[in-house]
């Protein structure tokens, strides 16, 4: 990845990166990954820099993963991609209908009063629960718009997901195995990214659970 | 005269008589008759139906009701079950336990819908009513199986424990041991939402055993198979069954036993469960399915001709829960072996997929319509629709009292015509005069408003979503549904004035909520100030409601009638929109001279110069419709 090059890419350059380098691959820890600019890493964990930023601002403005039209469309030709709206259709949560198991968790974006419950089960791959991250929790920055300007903030805030494994310790979202997250993930909670600015590029694996 | 002959019967003699007025709407008619019998009456009533838990304090229930031996409660709004109420809403039971645990020590029976139980209210409950004997939390939260465990050591009397579809902190399966070994009492017993992998199948084994008395029993997923024959063959008196998983390696022994085991069970006219089902374990149920009149296949993932196999041998069927794995051609061999069905839900195997993964379509639920003159019920997700096909419907099954359809795809027109489903629905709404339930769905204007308000006299319960293209289609319903008493509304374009101008309405109806409308915050005020026996609460997950242009809509909007006042329990994100001295209308950043800030105006005007009821009146007038 770039930044592991010491370079830091501005967040508006949408040719900076490419679908590969924003998506959430999973190689296990020790496995060495191949990037898109040919340097191999070994066993260590992303920066955040790196990682996937959940954008929850104004779906009009530029696609705040900086991906360029094409890379957005491949995203949404993958099965299972499309945006779901929420409580539709109609189906109970719970029905636990030719389903394994139900892994409901919570989840908590910063500064919202709320929670809404995810089935992990319900996806396959994080792409997906972010996508539906997204959906889920648009009309709270949609809303927000009408105070930013008060704010003079800019396209709205970003969010990085992360969440409390059976350990009760936060980790970053996407640094396991998807199966790996599903059974270990208790809750999820999207951060202001001021706030996990703080945080060193390169913490070891991981968090201790912040009071 | 007649004032003395209604005097000179002793109360015991009207008590008695009133003992077999047991309807609801009957005891109240019977109050209302004068003052000695509205006193009479309320010492005697036993049983209670509060069908908003915050439509009414547990004191002024206490108050009035002195002698109640049965209670049931609904708390959240229905679209809860569908995610769009968030966590925290409210619905809490616990106040009302703790009234109840003072003034009715003889309490026997709580059911509650949709409420937030806790293990510490489960308790109270256990600790409190000496002749409990009924718990259902259907849909309920909040508690786990600590607070079961809790019920079952004290509660001697228990005969019902009824989990349905609720979400429960299962920490194992040990809360059964907890019934004591001289506990026998048990009639029905439905844990079937628990969802851990330990049970304690030796601790349930002799539960069944030793209680003679029970009639269901419906299992959770983790009780294996193998399991099943043993407990059947210890309640063979079951008339309502509900399996744990029902998948495992074909072994013979297993089946001959299991099938055994359902021969001998000659009262069983109910079966449910078969998590995982392996279809060649589906014939041990052959013996009893020819006496079957439900059956719940909703967690079946076989496909059509295993399902209609099965079908064939039931004749009696009056129920049927099914995922659309049964495809149109399993439906058309439901409506030739199944004459007696009265209820049908289908169920999509995969509603968010954005193909259909199955054939089943429209098809099938005519042709069970068609074929089917008992069908009274419907609850059908499919992926197209017909006018046709509705009108079909509609003049086949006149006595359709339910009737929801869920097309998938938000907005579908007719497959046939391309246009919209009005039509059709109206036609349901026309030819079925007892239709007391519907869910819409697909492609619709206002017209089809039109019809449910012109035709749709005994509706109870609408629900709407992605539909209408004004204030026009909510005027229709909540002007022209006489019976109306809940209403639900999602994503549909509907404003202000409509709901402004039939505020009454919403007196005579339990609740209405409307989200991703177009309802400002402004009208919200103006209603929750000028109806003080209304609840009008807006939910914005956002931020404080009045941080923004009053002319801004509303994310979520529950409105319900109360004479309870507003409820002090509510969350940050909720708020209550109360009864001002003055009504202050915040026209700051509104746009000026929008048609709004010209409505609210001329609200205001007439408001300084008439009654509230009257200038509603002048508002409908005035519309532009």
């Amino acid at each position: 990845m770039s930044s592991e090059n010491g370079k830091r890419l501005p967040e508006t350059d949408a040719a900076g990166l490419n679908f590969e380098a924003t998506e959430l691959t999973l190689g296990l820890p020790g496995k060495s990954r191949v990037t898109s600019d040919g340097g191999a890493k070994l066993g260590s964990k992303r920066g955040f820099s790196e990682t996937v930023d959940l954008s929850l601002g104004d779906k009009k403005d530029t696609n705040k993963l900086g991906q360029t039209q094409s890379q957005i469309d491949a995203r949404e030709a993958a099965p299972g991609s499309k945006a779901q709206v929420v409580g539709w259709p109609p189906v109970r949560g719970y029905a636990k209908r030719g389903k394994k198991s139900c892994k409901y968790v919570k989840v908590a974006v910063d500064g919202a009063p709320y929670l809404r419950k995810v089935d992990l089960e319900m996806y396959n791959t994080y792409q997906q629960l972010l996508a539906s991250l997204e959906d889920m929790f648009s009309c709270f920055t949609i809303r927000n718009f009408l105070n930013e300007k008060k704010m003079d903030q800019v396209n709205g805030i970003e969010y990085v997901p992360t969440y409390e494994d059976k350990d009760g310790d936060w980790m970053l979202v996407g640094d396991v195995p998807w199966q790996m997250f599903v059974e270990s993930c208790k809750r999820i909670r999207l951060m202001k990214n001021t706030e996990t600015v703080e945080l060193a590029p390169r913490t070891p694996p991981k968090w201790s659970r912040r009071s | 005269m007649q004032k003395k002959v209604a005097c000179s019967f002793p109360d015991e003699v009207l008590e008695h008589v009133f003992s077999f007025i047991q309807s609801d709407k009957d005891r109240n008619a019977v109050s209302m008759v004068c003052k000695s019998w509205y006193e009479i009456e309320r010492w005697c009533r036993r049983k209670i139906f509060i069908g908003n838990c915050y439509a009414v304090s547990p004191r002024m229930v206490i108050r009035r009701f002195p002698k109640v031996r049965s209670i049931e409660l609904k708390g959240k709004p229905h679209f809860a079950d569908f995610n769009l109420v968030p966590d925290g809403w409210g619905g809490y039971v616990l106040p009302w336990i703790a009234e109840m645990a003072g003034a009715y020590p003889w309490l026997e029976e709580i059911r509650l819908k949709r409420m937030v139980v806790t293990d510490e209210c489960l308790e109270l409950i256990a600790k409190s009513f000496k002749n409990f004997k009924v718990l259902v939390l259907f849909s309920c939260e909040g508690f786990s199986t600590d607070g079961l465990a809790a019920i079952a050591a004290s509660c001697m009397n228990l005969r019902e424990l009824d989990l349905r579809d609720s979400d429960v902190d299962d920490l194992g399966g040990h809360w059964l041991s907890h019934f004591p070994e001289t506990y026998t009492s048990l009639v029905s017993l439905n844990s079937s939402c628990l969802g851990s992998d330990e049970v304690s199948l030796s601790a349930l084994e002799r539960l069944v055993g030793r209680c003679t008395n029970l009639r269901t029993l419906r299992l959770n997923r983790a009780v294996p198979l193998d399991k099943i024959a043993n407990i059947l063959g210890r309640a063979p008196q079951l008339v309502d069954f509900g399996t744990g998983t029902y998948g495992a390696d074909l072994q013979s022994d297993v089946f001959s036993s299991l099938a055994g085991a359902f021969s001998s069970c000659k009262e069983l006219r109910s079966l449910s469960g078969f998590w995982d089902v392996v279809p060649a374990y589906l014939p041990a149920i052959y013996p009893v399915c020819s006496r079957l009149t439900s059956l719940n296949l909703s967690y079946v993932t076989i496909q059509s001709p295993d399902l209609v196999k099965l079908l064939r041998h039931c004749p009696s069927l009056q129920r049927l829960l099914v995922l659309d794995y049964i495809e149109d051609s399993g439906l058309e061999a439901l409506s030739s072996s199944c004459k007696e069905l009265q209820e049908l839900r289908v169920f999509p195997s995969d509603p968010f997929g954005e193909e259909p993964n199955v054939s089943l379509t429209e098809q099938g639920l005519v042709s069970v319509c068609l074929a089917c003159p008992k069908l009274q019920s419907v609850l059908y997700f499919c992926r197209r629709m017909s006018n046709v096909a509705l009108v079909t419907i509609a003049q086949n099954c006149p006595n359709l009292t339910r009737f929801r359809l869920c097309i998938i795809e938000p907005r579908t027109a007719d497959f046939l015509t391309l246009e919209p489903l009005d039509v059709g629905f109206g036609a349901i709404v026309e030819h079925c005069k007892d239709l007391r339930r519907l869910s819409l769905s697909g492609l619709l204007t206002d017209r089809v408003f039109e019809y449910i308000g012109r035709y749709a006299k005994k509706l109870e319960m609408l629900s709407v979503a992605f539909a209408g293209e004004s204030d026009l289609g909510l005027h229709h319903v909540l002007s022209g549904c006489e019976s109306l008493r809940k209403l639900e509304i999602r994503d549909c374009p509907f404003g202000d004035k409509a709901l402004l101008a039939n505020a009454a309405k919403l007196e005579t109806m339990r609740s209405l909520w409307m989200s991703s409308c177009a309802v400002s915050f402004g009208a919200c005020k103006l209603l929750g100030q000028k109806m003080p026996r209304l609840n009008v609460e807006v939910i914005d997950e956002s931020g404080p409601p009045d941080s923004r242009p009053d002319s801004c809509p509303v994310d979520k909007l529950y409105i319900y009638r109360s004479v309870a006042g507003p409820r002090f329990d509510m969350p940050p994100f909720v708020w209550t929109m109360e009864e001002d001295s003055a009504l202050q209308l915040n026209t700051i950043g509104n746009p000026i001279g929008s048609e709004w800030e010209h409505n609210m105006k001329g609200i205001q005007g007439l408001r300084a110069q008439m009654p509230f009821v009257l200038y509603l009146a002048e508002l409908s007038n005035t519309s532009q419709w």
